[in-house]
């Protein structure tokens, strides 16, 4: 008998999207106020385990093609450029910069180069966390 | 302010996060990391050059000043451990293109690889007790995965103790650490020893000093807590094993001869004297070890601790002369040390076999081999004019001037076993009739498995001949760190 998840199903598809959505906007909040990249990564990474976990494996897979080995190498890349791009001014490394622009619609953002560094950070932090615990789910003993 | 200090921490980061994106391509994984490890030879030997001209560098990492945000310092004994690191690296590299299974490559070697040699790096240039512990951590990770490359159960079991006892010294290091904080208020190692000079070192910072002495002993394979070393570093193959033997425990000694001349200098009749009593037990039952042991690999090992003694006898003694020695003692162990684990490895590539029982006659089949082996165990056991009699000479020297006697009639003790330890594999593995048949060793080329050695060979004979320069050196080095005083203005003034 096939079993049957519906209420899984479409409890995980609402709640999926909260978390994503929630883990993207610590992402920003970050680096000034609670949040940032590592927990942002976190809760994604989190979001995306409760997908894998309710539906199976394979979709989930078909869905989201991601290598995340790959994930955790081009995050580390991003945050290690992020901290070097300081060398080209004559600063010291990780020296952190930021301003202030006027965005039509959005008003006053502050742009700061905190900012892809979190995202090299919330990139591995993603990779790490869904690398391990797929691996140890792929395992067949 | 020179950014030129933070390349070799940076340059094996960036390098190890490039080449997991290349994992399935070992050819251009195998060029560029000896192009990038080519590099980092030349880096260092600039760094050195540098600081040895125009003093201590210093770099204030995102522009917060010390003591608030984390410092990299750059002295000439840290620069000097960072071209060692640079050199060994690169051998076993090479070594590591002759001897590694190819599939074994696939599982990030390279990047693992990399990523030891940031946190070896970074412990050495770190100005921070917290970026220290960080670092330590960056390079045990790394070794935990390289450690268990291959994945016999040999190996998995010997690791996995390899792991326990590590993360509970971490343990006990963040215990040392918050012990500091709490009684300083600074991380920073400078105004930690500014911090420590103003207060008296008694009571709570006597106890932080014990903490961290145990800590870096453990991870510097001090008596009592060398057990783990011997067997974890039977397991991995003969590249990991000998960029382990060389560097990895020379970095928990460069920590305790950091934190010995930097911060916990004014009670040296209590913390010096117990580093000197260690220093004397480490020696002798290293070197038991290795004269009851009857497998290449092994006794190599045991000797790394019985080495690892000299050097930290030459801190407990504390004069120049035998800091001296102690840092000329350190450039020839980890050259050497390296140098003895390749031949195990290029011994068991040809013989298959690293049991000292089981082979026998290579010196007919391999005079090269044979010979450059000799060189290297004689320097090991310091016979003159090969590097390790210069070093041994100086501490020994510096031990009768101070009246020291039973350190010196032990460690004298301990180089006779050392030979006679060294002796015995030279006998079993290169005397007597060839156990191996033409036909067994054949197809594999000793040049190649040679090229990587080699350099290490002549750079121990180099340090033997030119010891009066070396030796100078070694002395401004212990001249600058026996005075905390320039570490700290060069940190704290800008």
């Amino acid at each position: 008998m096939k079993t049957n998840f519906v209420m899984l199903h479409t409890v995980t598809r609402i709640v999926s999207f909260i978390i994503l959505s929630f883990s993207v906007y610590l992402f920003f909040a970050g680096h000034n106020a609670p949040g940032g990249g590592f927990i942002g990564g976190l809760m994604m990474a989190g979001a995306l385990v409760l997908l894998y976990v309710s539906f199976d494996m394979d979709r989930i897979k078909k869905v989201l093609p991601i290598d995340y080995t790959q994930m955790i190498g081009l995050g580390l890349i991003i945050a290690i450029l992020t901290g070097l791009n300081s060398l080209v001014f004559g600063d010291p490394f990780l020296t952190q910069y930021f301003d202030y622009f006027q965005w039509p619609f959005m008003g006053e953002v502050e742009l700061t180069t905190a900012l892809p560094f979190d995202l090299g950070i919330f990139l591995v932090v993603v990779g790490v966390a869904l690398l391990s615990i797929l691996t140890i789910a792929e395992d067949v003993s | 302010m020179s950014n030129l200090l933070l390349l070799p921490v940076l340059v094996p980061f960036l390098a190890g996060a490039v080449l997991i994106l290349l994992r399935n391509h070992p050819l251009i994984q195998r060029v560029s990391s000896a192009v990038i490890m080519t590099v980092m030879l030349l880096i260092s030997i600039q760094l050195l050059y540098t600081i040895t001209t125009g003093g201590i560098l210093t770099v204030e990492l995102g522009n917060w000043s010390p003591p608030f945000g984390i410092v990299l310092v750059g002295d000439m004994f840290a620069s000097m451990m960072v071209l060692l690191t640079s050199i060994v690296g690169l051998a076993c590299l090479f070594f590591s293109f002759q001897t590694m299974a190819r599939i074994r490559e696939k599982f990030f070697f390279y990047p693992f690889y990399f990523f030891l040699l940031t946190g070896v790096n970074g412990s050495f240039l770190t100005g921070d007790l917290f970026n220290l512990f960080v670092f330590f951590e960056v390079m045990l990770i790394s070794s935990f995965i390289l450690i268990v490359f291959g994945g016999t159960p040999y190996q998995l079991r010997e690791s996995y103790k390899y792991v326990v006892i590590n993360v509970f010294a971490s343990g006990l290091f963040l215990v040392a650490i918050a012990f500091i904080y709490g009684a300083t208020g600074t991380l920073n190692m400078a105004h930690i020893a500014v911090q420590v000079a103003e207060m008296e070192q008694q009571g709570v910072i006597n106890v932080a000093a014990i903490l961290l002495l145990i800590v870096f002993g453990m991870k510097g394979a001090l008596f009592p807590l060398y057990f783990w070393l011997p067997k974890s570093y039977y397991g991995p193959p003969a590249a990991i094993a000998a960029l382990f033997g060389g560097l990895l425990t020379k970095v928990g000694i460069y920590a305790i001869i950091r934190t010995f001349t930097l911060i916990f200098v004014h009670d040296t009749a209590f913390t010096h004297n117990i580093i000197l009593a260690l220093a004397g037990l480490t020696m002798f039952f290293g070197v038991l070890g290795a004269v009851s042991q009857f497998d290449f690999k092994r006794i190599l090992s045991y000797h790394i601790i019985s080495q690892v003694g000299y050097m930290v006898m030459g801190l407990g003694l504390f004069t120049p002369l035998a800091l001296a020695g102690a840092i000329y003692y350190i450039a020839h162990h980890i050259i050497v040390k390296s140098a003895l684990f390749l031949f195990a490895g290029a011994t068991q590539k040809i013989t298959g076999t690293t049991d000292l029982k089981k082979m026998s006659g290579l010196l007919k089949t391999h005079p090269a081999l044979a010979w450059l082996f000799f060189i290297s165990a004689i320097s090991l056991a310091g016979i003159p004019p090969l590097s390790g009699f210069f070093s041994k000479f100086a501490l020994i020297l510096s031990g009768v001037e101070e009246g020291r006697y039973i350190i010196v009639a032990v460690s004298l003790l301990v180089g006779l076993l050392t030979l006679f330890s060294m002796m015995k594999i030279f006998i079993y593995v290169f005397w007597g009739g060839p156990s191996l048949k033409r036909s067994d060793y054949a197809h594999i080329k000793l040049l190649p498995l040679l090229a990587p050695i080699i350099p290490l060979v002549a750079l121990t004979i180099t340090l033997g001949l030119f010891a009066e320069p070396i030796f100078v050196f070694s002395e401004g080095v212990a001249a600058e760190i026996l005075d905390p005083s320039i570490y700290i203005d060069a940190v704290l003034e800008e």
